[in-house]
């Protein structure tokens, strides 16, 4: 016993100044994205106005991706070093993903009803991206349903860790279960009018997502920050005697 | 390193003899958990019938689910044993590695679900009509590997679900989204065999669902130091 | 002849120790570095130990100093941390914050080492029910690291060799908490932490967890033994105190 180690990290509520801001810049770039995207580009000459609607699920799809990958480094980092902030950061991002799943899944199908003529099609992005909302969602549900702060860190950074490996195993076992799938969408196979809407949204929607992440996580760091201001209360009373 | 391989393997029998003594001597959990088994599949028959074909064709979708739903069951069960009267703190204070717990309550598992699914195969083979394939010794290795993938992970959950509020509700929601792949390949696999594997994409399911089991055991047998650490 | 007499006495004493002592068998280099460390440390060295469950603090500030050979009492309400000290003792939980050692280990990094030294013995009887209580014992020997006492001997030891090949599902808490005892015994920790070991014991229960208390101490090792029955501990125990508002403080005995 050499060290006096303290597990939990000294957390302060963050300073909510630039973050407004940032909030702000995000939302305003989400708005011009929107109507470069719906008013100033053309429909499209198959598809017409439907196809805007990749505008918005494409970015957000992509966007997805990024939050899960937080989740996916915030759990690695909380098993390696015990940090109670990676916790809360994976927690934060895990939410933020399975609301943005779930809205890739809903646009998704409003685009698949008109196109390929059904709701639903058992295709490998669909399927894995249905299978991720679900990993995504038994990972909040776990979390609710664990009190003790630590134990709730350990398992939901494990799952979360497990889920986020089995992603591409369960699309690529999709893929060979059912065959029926899209050439993957990428702004390069697209006009160049798209190309711009798409890259702007693409910006838009990721600086939503990280104002989107960053609150949540502000909000969890103030809560444990009022929790460590009780513990250093009562330690504090040890001194006085 | 004092704890030799040979060691922690002898705990990790120690832990399945105990789990399978406990087992066979309340074998009042068997025969329900096998019961459940054989009534979800009279259910599918209702669901899918009356038509011989339809549920012919559906057997082995049916079958992999029936076996699915009830080893859940037999997941849970295993700890309940370690929570009941404080079993499971004293399972951790054995200073060896607590992946010899995992190592034994896998193979317990593994017996009783292997078992599980051979008898479920049997009963969906005579309940929807289907003729002994000719290559059963590979729906035999199909169930083997299946019971594998589904019990690596299974075993794994139920550390995790079995100590939370809500044990039985989380267990099948974190479990069934990761055992899609596994769930997949043996499915498929058993209905190509049971089709009599005219397209010759059996071997491709098997080997596949071995990949997937060792996948799985890895990661089962990796992560459970921390999860029942918690 | 009194001197002759007090000779033969401390001779059989230190006789007594060494075959204690001796009955370890060591096996293995790290067994004989815990050796050399138990030696020289504190039994149980706990440094402002803090523990909290959510967001209610259950431990605040925990120090608690105990020296090899010394068998110490704990008492305080009704969840006031009792158990929770004896699990972060024996690293079923983690603190909070602070740190916690026994014999020179740390509870968070050298756990396992910990384990090695430490014997817990909750309330709950943690057997399994369907077990005989030799089977039980014989997980026990299989599971343990240094098995030194055969589950027969161990049953023989606590009045339950009658029962050996009965089920535990029929046994009494009483009979339980003796197989509990059998256990621990087995196992022969360094230190023990016994919570409320004389529960649902009779008389010779209770002679019988003093005995094992003062078998361990006698052979250098520790006891921390959480009572509300402080008349039950009061022959074996050398100090007392108690924990109140998560806090570790000295305590004198009720008389």
């Amino acid at each position: 016993m050499t060290t006096t180690r303290q597990e939990t990290d000294v957390i302060a509520p963050p300073a909510p100044g630039r973050w407004r801001l940032f909030g702000v810049f995000a939302i305003a770039s989400l708005v011009v994205a929107q109507v470069v995207a719906v008013v100033i580009s053309p429909p499209d000459r198959d598809m017409g106005h439907l196809q805007k609607i990749m505008y918005v699920h494409f970015p957000i799809a992509l966007n997805m991706f990024v939050c899960y990958l937080v989740v996916l480094i915030g759990s690695v980092r909380y098993l390696m070093l015990r940090s109670e902030r990676a916790d809360l950061l994976a927690a934060s991002a895990a939410e933020v993903g399975a609301v943005m799943t779930g809205l890739t899944l809903a646009l998704g199908m409003l685009w698949a009803k008109p196109t390929w003529g059904v709701w639903w099609a058992w295709d490998p992005r669909l399927t894995s991206t249905l299978v991720l909302f679900l990993l995504a969602t038994a990972y909040l549900a776990l979390r609710a349903f664990v009190d003790d702060p630590e134990r709730r860190a350990t398992w939901s950074a494990t799952v979360g860790i497990l889920g986020a490996l089995n992603v591409p195993i369960v699309y690529m076992s999709v893929r060979w279960w059912r065959t029926l799938h899209q050439v993957q969408s990428s702004p390069s196979s697209l006009d160049p009018e798209y190309v711009i809407g798409v890259r702007l949204n693409l910006t838009a929607v990721l600086l939503v997502t990280v104002y989107l992440i960053h609150s949540r996580y502000a909000a969890a760091l103030t809560e444990r920050a009022a929790e460590n201001r009780a513990m250093a209360a009562a330690l504090g009373a040890n001194h006085g005697g | 390193m004092s704890d030799s391989f040979a060691a922690e393997f002898a705990r990790a029998r120690a832990v399945a003899w105990k789990d399978l003594t406990t087992e066979r001597r309340s074998k009042a959990g068997f025969n329900a958990v096998v019961s459940l088994a054989l009534t979800i599949l009279l259910l599918f028959g209702f669901a899918l019938g009356p038509d011989s074909g339809a549920v012919r064709a559906a057997a082995p979708g049916a079958l992999w689910l029936a076996a699915l739903f009830a080893s859940v069951l037999a997941f849970g069960r295993s700890f309940q044993v370690e929570l009941d009267g404080g079993a499971l703190e004293m399972l951790l204070l054995y200073p060896g590695s607590r992946r010899a717990i995992y190592v034994g309550k896998l193979l317990a598992n593994l017996a009783f679900v292997g078992l599980l699914i051979a008898i479920v195969v049997v009963a969906s083979m005579v309940l929807f009509q289907v003729t002994i394939p000719r290559a059963w010794p590979a729906v035999l290795g199909i169930i083997g590997l299946g019971a594998v993938g589904v019990t690596a992970l299974g075993t794994f959950y139920a550390a995790i679900a079995s100590r939370s509020r809500a044990r039985e509700v989380l267990l099948p929601l974190l479990l069934f989204p990761m055992l899609v792949p596994v769930l997949l390949a043996a499915v498929q696999g058993t209905k190509a065999l049971m089709a009599g594997d005219l397209m010759n994409e059996a071997g491709a399911w098997i080997s596949l669902l071995a990949g997937f089991d060792l996948l799985f055991l890895l990661a089962g047998f990796l992560a459970f130091d921390a999860v029942i650490d918690a | 002849m009194l001197v002759c007499g007090a000779l033969a006495q401390l001779g059989e004493r230190l006789v007594c120790n060494q075959e204690v002592i001796g009955s370890i068998p060591i096996r293995s280099t790290r067994l004989l570095e815990i050796d050399t460390a138990i030696s020289t440390s504190l039994a149980i060295d706990a440094r402002r130990v803090a523990r909290r469950f959510g967001s209610r603090w259950v431990l605040t500030g925990a120090s608690l100093s105990v020296a090899p050979g010394e068998a110490v009492g704990l008492i305080g309400e009704n969840g006031s941390g009792k158990s929770t000290l004896l699990r972060i003792l024996c690293t079923l939980l983690r603190p909070t914050a602070g740190d916690a050692a026994v014999f020179g280990f740390d509870v968070r990094q050298s756990a396992r080492d910990v384990r090695r030294l430490v014997g817990f013995f909750p309330p709950a009887p943690g057997m399994y029910e369907e077990l005989t209580a030799r089977e039980n014992l014989e997980f026990v020997r299989r599971m343990g690291e240094q098995p030194s006492a055969s589950p027969d001997a161990a049953l023989e030891e606590v009045g339950l060799a009658g029962l050996a090949d009965q089920r535990v599902r029929g046994f009494s808490s009483g009979m339980l908490r003796r197989l509990a005892l059998a256990r621990l015994r087995m196992l022969r920790p360094r230190l023990l932490l016994l919570d409320e070991p004389y529960n649902n014991l009779d008389t010779a229960g209770i002679a019988l967890v003093n005995a094992t208390i003062r078998e361990t101490v006698s052979g250098g090792g520790s006891a921390l033994v959480v009572v509300h029955d402080t008349a039950s501990a009061a022959p074996v125990l050398t100090r007392w105190f108690g924990l109140r508002g998560g806090r570790v403080a000295p305590e004198e005995l009720p008389a």
